[in-house]
């Protein structure tokens, strides 16, 4: 326990080339759900693939900070130190998605501007490239006039 | 493993004076707490930027945004594609951090100055593909208050994809530029004996851990603008 830190832990290029390997993998099955969530229109479908990407990129960082960055060999007290206050952010990410999310909810049932506004369908432009391009969120623009 | 009570003696002696609590240099503990706060400022962009998304009915979808690559006609649809590839640029660049650290370690001069061109020549290919994103993007029409792209379900869209792209992406983008110039002149100091005459190479480490933080919200950032 005390022994710590100054000692290196078995092979350091075994660990570097074994952690390289891991983040690949998991980078190319993210990629492999990313391509696959394409073709999937089903809510919860979707919903289940994102759930599994945010957990593979969870993984990937928790990789990056102990291995790259060699947090997992240091002292308890500085993981501590690092770790315990990033855990508010469990708090912000619930507390800021479904504030978003209830905000939605909100302006869907009270207002029905929002709501209208949220279901006119809009031409998308022919090839995005070229001078109409430049020109500042036309749908956006279109619509507006539209409902007025 | 030896029991509760030796574990715990010997753990409050860290706390007893004479040495480190945390037992590694000052200059480090402060690039940690650098670090976190940093992680703070990037959390902040990319929780408004997902409180944003959760409040809006439509959104854009980024296949059909990012689905162009370099030298490709007007009409590919290759979406991942350019965004995988700066992201393993990435990672690499990161592992040949790790492998300059350790040779760092090693007190080898020759390893050290290797993987940091190496390291430096994956953040400027990073660089690179960023700017050829961002200019693509431009000439599609797309900046910061400017938004060509419909929503997925065909609907008008806000400028809100736009805004929090660009912002978060420039952010991270500047990060390694930073992080480029870091690593530059640690490559310079590396050259000139520096490390050499100190007896060690910890501003390496330091450097390292800020190369990796930027390699680490990389993995957000892709996540949430690319795949989600």
């Amino acid at each position: 326990m005390s022994n710590h830190d100054t000692h290196e832990h078995g092979d350091p290029i075994a660990e570097i080339k074994k952690v390289t390997i891991i983040l690949s993998v998991l980078t190319i099955v993210e990629l492999i759900l990313g391509f696959w969530m394409i073709g999937v229109t089903s809510e919860g479908g979707r919903l289940a693939i994102k759930g599994t990407i945010v957990i593979l990129m969870l993984a990937k960082a928790f990789y990056i900070v102990a291995y790259f960055m060699h947090l997992k060999h240091e002292l308890k007290n500085l993981i501590m130190t690092i770790v315990v206050p990033l855990a508010l952010f469990i708090w912000f990410i619930t507390a800021f998605l479904s504030d978003g999310n209830s905000f939605r909810n909100l302006r869907n049932t009270y207002d029905p501007h929002f709501k209208a506004q949220s279901t006119i369908k809009v031409e998308a432009k022919e090839g995005h490239h070229g001078e109409e391009g430049t020109k500042e969120a036309a749908p956006a623009k279109a619509a507006e006039t539209e409902k007025k | 493993m030896s029991n509760v009570t030796t574990a715990s003696t010997k753990e409050a002696k860290w706390w007893n004076g004479g040495k480190s609590p945390f037992d590694v240099e000052y200059g480090k503990v402060m690039m940690w707490y650098f670090l976190m706060s940093d992680a703070f400022t990037f959390g902040a962009f990319l929780i408004a930027y997902g409180t944003v998304r959760f409040s809006t009915n439509g959104w854009p979808n980024p296949n059909e945004v990012f689905k162009s690559y370099p030298f490709a006609g007007e009409g590919t649809n290759a979406p991942l594609v350019f965004v995988s590839i700066m992201t393993f640029i990435l990672i690499i660049s990161s592992v040949t951090m790790v492998l300059a650290v350790h040779a760092g370690k090693m007190m080898d001069k020759k390893g050290v100055v290797r993987n940091m061109i190496f390291t430096i020549i994956g953040g400027i290919a990073f660089l690179s593909c960023q700017a050829w994103e961002w200019n693509h993007l431009h000439h599609e029409g797309a900046w910061w208050g400017m938004n060509p792209f419909i929503n997925a379900d065909g609907t008008a869209s806000s400028t809100n994809f736009t805004n929090f792209f660009f912002t978060i992406t420039g952010f991270h983008g500047f990060h390694v530029f930073s992080g480029v110039v870091i690593n530059i002149i640690m490559l310079i100091m590396t050259l000139t004996n520096q490390f050499e005459k100190r007896g060690h190479y910890l501003m390496i480490e330091k450097a390292g851990l800020y190369w990796h933080f930027v390699d680490l919200v990389w993995v957000f950032v892709f996540t949430c603008f690319y795949l989600l």
